[in-house]
């Protein structure tokens, strides 16, 4: 690891204005960061821990809940409030990671968490998000973990985390807070960016700028489902995940919004899905057509190519049982 | 950079680089060898330790973000003799070479807790009711754990008698 130095920032403004430097980057529960600062694939100039900002709190504003950035993913999983209301969010949760990195991760980081492209970890290798300009070793390269769908000629690495797949799915909102003090609101879906080339570039976030919460509406559907497929039955990535929040009334799908992991460069989100599903009687071959369009721009690569197949029925089955 | 927490009940205050993680200075400053370093990388659950009265992985912790905290160990899971849990593992056999056993043990204790909390687990079928220790359960609690021995069936019994709970589904 290479040297750094840390500091444990005393509130909010002095957190934002200390990451502004070259650099610099904030630590949370450190599980993604540490890891990769040990192989040596970042090498922050300095560590602004920001685990004592207060940002642990979960708080009801209305219908609404307020999520801080710091609060750990199990006591999220765990929350009365979200098992009830937002099932889908603790599916999310408790299918990631294990128990002790769940006590560890938090709201913040888990959005922010980097690749698991074994490239990007490996520092002997070409690889555009790590170094651009270099290229990509998945392209021709050994592929699995990796994405089929928003990908590019320059990187094809995946989002792999879990939670964000729920949080798209629920329409949250993420507040940042930038050096300047100022607060803005973003939509999830608006904070990540597609690699194009420039896949060193993932998020909408500029330097200093701290995620402070995620802001929960209240769900648009009572049917939640979080379904994951991966190579063993625990502590492993998602090959794809669906989440799924529906509201039927009178035998037709009244409200419908899907979220997809294991397939896209950034936790997937497809509106003519839900476009096509809306208003509908549920069956067979409107569910086909719905996989069929959630596939239609898949460029897989020959490792990922069960990967179109595999969401399609995985997207199926989910839609069989929410709907039924 | 100084460094003040408590292990096992003891205050202990150290100076270290910023890059030594709270496994390392465990082992390596405090002479405190039982947690152990599989993978590093938070993938095995041999350096679970308990902070706080949580389970965390302590290679993928600063030792500096623990500041104040309480650190227990396997060092002080036992009191005048060994715990119930440990004496559970002696009794079903919970292990073969050992290497895992200190992180089966810190992350056991803090799981029990957690069921006792009624935290659900990614196998709970009703995330609202409370939480039942069935060997599905159990499986996937401590998933976070591996067994290079697969010791598992001897882990999961000492951990259910150590819980005085009696599996309701078996196998
Ligand atoms: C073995 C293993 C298995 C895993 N399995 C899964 C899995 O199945 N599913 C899954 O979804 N995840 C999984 N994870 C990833 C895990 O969820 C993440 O490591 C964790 O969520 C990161 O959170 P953290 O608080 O530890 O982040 P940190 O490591 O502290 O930070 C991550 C990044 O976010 C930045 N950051 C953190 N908080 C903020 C903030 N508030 N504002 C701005 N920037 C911030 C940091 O600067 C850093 O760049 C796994 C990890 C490991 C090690
Ligand atoms: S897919 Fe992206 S992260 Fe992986 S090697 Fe290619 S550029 Fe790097
Ligand atoms: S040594 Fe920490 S998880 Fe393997
Ligand atoms: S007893 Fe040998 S690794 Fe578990």
């Amino acid at each position: 690891m290479r040297p750094f130095d840390y500091s444990r920032a005393a509130d909010a403004d002095t957190a934002c204005t200390a990451a502004c430097a070259p650099d610099a980057a904030f630590i949370a529960g450190g599980t993604n960061l540490i890891d990769l600062m040990k192989l040596e694939v970042l090498a922050p100039s300095a560590l602004i821990d920001i685990g004592h900002l207060g940002l642990d709190q979960i708080e009801e504003q209305g219908d609404d809940l307020r999520i801080g950035a710091t609060l750990t993913n199990a006591e999220l999983a765990a929350d009365h409030r979200v098992r009830r209301r937002w099932p889908v969010l603790s599916r999310a949760l408790l299918a990631g990671a294990s128990g002790q990195l769940r006590n560890k991760a938090t709201t913040g980081g888990n959005l922010l968490q980097r690749t698991r492209c074994p490239y990007f970890y490996d520092t002997d290798t070409a690889c555009n998000k790590r170094n651009p300009g270099t290229g990509c070793s998945a392209i021709g390269g050994e592929q699995r973990n990796h994405a089929i769908l928003g990908t590019s000629e320059d990187c094809i690495a995946l989002h792999a985390s879990d939670m964000a797949v729920a949080l798209r799915a629920l329409d949250a909102k993420v507040e940042v807070r930038t050096a300047g003090g100022s607060q803005r609101r973003i939509d999830l879906a608006d904070l990540y960016r597609l690699p194009g080339d420039t896949p060193h570039i993932e998020t909408c976030l500029a330097p200093g700028d701290l995620i402070t919460a995620v802001h929960l509406p209240a769900a648009r559907g009572d049917r939640q489902q979080y379904r994951k497929v991966r190579d063993r039955a625990s502590y492993a990535f998602a090959l794809v995940s669906v989440a799924a929040v529906v509201g039927m009334k009178n035998g037709r799908i009244d409200h419908i919004a899907l979220a997809f992991g294991g397939l896209g460069t950034l936790p997937w989100r497809d509106p003519d899905i839900e476009a096509l599903l809306t208003g509908e009687v549920p069956r067979t071959a409107l569910f086909e057509r719905a996989a069929d369009t959630l596939m239609r721009d898949a460029e897989p690569q020959d490792g990922t190519a069960f990967k179109v197949a595999l969401g399609k029925r995985v997207l199926k089955a989910v839609l069989t049982e929410v709907t039924a | 950079m100084k460094l003040s927490f408590s292990v096992n009940g003891t205050p202990r205050t150290l100076d270290l680089d910023p890059r030594v993680t709270l496994l390392d200075a465990l082992r390596e400053h405090l002479q405190l060898t039982g947690s152990k370093k599989g993978c590093d990388h938070g993938q095995c659950g041999a350096c679970t330790v308990i902070v706080g009265g949580r389970r965390i992985n302590a290679c993928l912790s600063l030792a500096m973000m623990h500041e104040g905290d309480e650190i227990t160990t396997v060092e002080g899971l036992s009191g005048e003799g060994l715990s119930v849990l440990q004496q559970a593992f002696i009794e079903h056999d919970g292990f073969q070479c050992g290497y895992c056993t200190p992180g089966q043990l810190c992350s056991a204790q803090a799981m029990l807790d957690e069921v006792a909390e009624g935290w659900p687990s990614h196998v709970t079928e009703d995330l609202n009711a409370p939480a039942q220790l069935t060997q599905a359960e159990l499986a996937e609690r401590m998933s976070g754990n591996l067994c290079r021995c697969s010791c598992y069936p001897g882990i999961n019994a000492a951990i259910l008698q150590a819980a005085g709970t009696k599996a309701a589904d078996p196998a």
